[in-house]
């Protein structure tokens, strides 16, 4: 008989040796490379620290003299904010239904999920610039916007749970002889109806913050009150915005915090 | 009368897993089907109310050939089929009552289910099965909030609703401890003779098969090998049933063939 092993060692994630030490030297050497090769000009880093220094300068103070400019601003994107959850909450769920591959059949499928990946494969900010050349400025293009963002990760996070439910319900009213919406709503939806809620507030918060990024383009809401501050070297009056805006949402994500674990 | 014919279900392009099967069941018989995993006996029972299509063969409940159905006429025919599950297939977060409405899903509109305007009948024989067995005090609690055995009597009066003229248990008792498994099996056996129902049950444990059932019928991969009353299943046939590796008995199977 012979002696039992008394040493073992965790399978390294990649087998074969060459291979593993082959791409850790290939990242290495990238890495190497980039850093090497990618232009950098000392002198305008300096010059930039210098403006840098003026700008903050110029900002303190923060001037809170024209906040009912500021006011207007944050209301405006509050509400482009909270139209835009509802409007791409509202799109996300039917969409979110045809891109799960439990429920839909294989063409509806491929659509829904295609409709989701062109939601998702642009920043904000780029589709802002798009429904602002169609639509025009303000507030408008900003909710357009938003709501697309909204259906890129609300209807994606929404179907991958959709996918996950346990089948065994729908199952059960199908053996019931229930029609296909009645199955939906017995079995499909007090399963997702929990993420679906926490989503939601999530999407709030998160709209909150790109409608000030988008405002910058020109899509409305404070960010398009920041851009102006900016644009006239209102320096104090920009650090102002800015401090709002992060006190903001910092009130906002406790808030849709406490929301969400209520509910978990 | 249930009769099932020549029955055959193959998935993809291996060994069939029931191989030409007829069976029939009638009056108000509790039919237990045992068998080792793997044998087909959930396969054979959700071939009856094709939630698994089968290959070939036909299933003909009281006249209606359900493997000629159109997708409507399916779902038409499939309030007559009962159904209650191993892990018992209730809706978590909805209330036990809603989760007993959800039987009627098939004879309701979708906009009175979503609104939860129920008819007065389905209101009624509700709250008369859920106190026969003693659950109508729970309607409004969420149904998991319920024990194991007050889940699946939940399951049992889900089926019930539908007025089926046959119900399938697929394995009913085999997540219960055995006390309450044995409450279950009572209680199958019991509202069967009371409501004229058959009932065909999947099960494992052979003992409350052969306590709880009419007739026993036992399975070895994809074949009925023994159908009798229970007293007639000895020792020598439950070795039969039981008896061997799946891969010797293809094998066998093979050369005969």
């Amino acid at each position: 008989m012979t002696a039992v092993r008394d040493h073992w060692r965790k399978q390294p994630f990649i087998a074969s040796p060459l291979l593993r030490y082959g791409l850790y030297a290939a990242v290495i050497v990238y890495i190497g490379v980039t850093v090497a090769t990618l232009p950098i000009d000392w002198a305008r880093v300096s010059q930039g620290l210098e403006r840098a220094g003026r700008i903050f300068g110029g900002a303190f103070p923060p001037s809170f003299q024209r906040s009912g400019l500021l006011i207007d601003g944050f209301l405006e994107s509050l509400k482009i904010a909270l139209l835009a959850t509802v409007g791409g909450v509202f799109l996300s769920i039917p969409i979110a239904f045809m891109a799960a591959r439990n429920i839909a059949p294989l063409p509806v499928y491929y659509l829904g999920r295609g409709i989701i990946i062109v939601a998702r494969s642009f920043h904000p900010v780029i589709v802002a610039i798009v429904f602002v050349k169609a639509v025009g400025f303000g507030p408008f293009a900003g909710v357009l916007t938003l709501v697309v963002y909204s259906i890129g990760f609300v209807a994606k996070l929404l179907a991958e749970r959709i996918e996950e439910i346990d089948p065994g319900p729908v199952e059960a009213m199908k053996s019931a002889g229930a029609p296909f919406l009645s199955v939906l709503i017995y079995a499909v939806f007090p399963q997702i109806m929990q993420r679906q809620i926490g989503l939601s507030i999530y999407q709030l918060d998160s709209n909150l913050r790109a409608s000030a990024v988008v405002g910058i383009v020109g899509a409305g809401g404070i960010g398009a009150t920041l851009a102006n501050a900016f644009g006239r070297y209102d320096y104090d009056f920009a650090l102002a915005i800015t401090m709002v805006i992060v006190g903001v949402i910092l009130i906002s994500e406790a808030i849709s915090g406490a929301i969400r674990k209520r509910i978990a | 009368m249930l009769k099932i014919k020549s029955l055959v279900k193959r998935y993809g392009a291996g060994d069939p897993v029931l191989k030409d099967l007829n069976l029939e069941i009638e009056g108000d018989q509790v039919v237990s089907v045992i068998g080792s995993s793997g044998a087909g006996k959930s396969t054979l029972l959700r071939c009856i109310n094709r939630l698994v299509e089968p290959t070939s063969g036909t299933i003909t409940l009281n006249g209606t050939d359900f493997t000629a159905l159109g997708r409507r006429d399916l779902r038409i025919a499939r309030r007559r089929v009962g159904m209650v599950f191993q892990s018992f297939n209730l809706i978590d977060r909805l209330t036990v009552m809603e989760n007993v409405q959800s039987g009627r899903l098939g004879y309701i509109s979708t906009w009175a289910a979503l609104t939860r305007r129920y008819p007065k009948e389905d209101i009624r024989r509700a709250f008369e099965l859920m106190e026969r067995v003693g659950i109508a005090h729970y309607a409004d609690k969420r149904a998991d909030e319920l024990s194991g055995g007050e889940r699946q009597r939940v399951g049992v009066i889900r089926a019930l609703m539908q007025q089926p003229e046959i119900l399938l248990a697929d394995e009913p008792t085999a997540s219960l401890d055995p006390k309450t498994s044995e409450q279950i099996m009572m209680l199958l056996r019991d509202l069967a003779s009371e409501l004229k129902l058959p009932v065909i049950i999947n099960i494992h444990n052979v003992h409350e098969a052969k306590e709880f059932s009419d007739r026993i019928v036992g399975m070895r991969y994809g074949r009925i090998i023994f159908d009798d009353l229970p007293k007639a299943l000895t020792d020598e046939a439950m070795h039969e049933i039981y008896a061997g590796i799946p891969h010797a008995d293809r094998q066998v199977e093979g050369e005969a063939a």
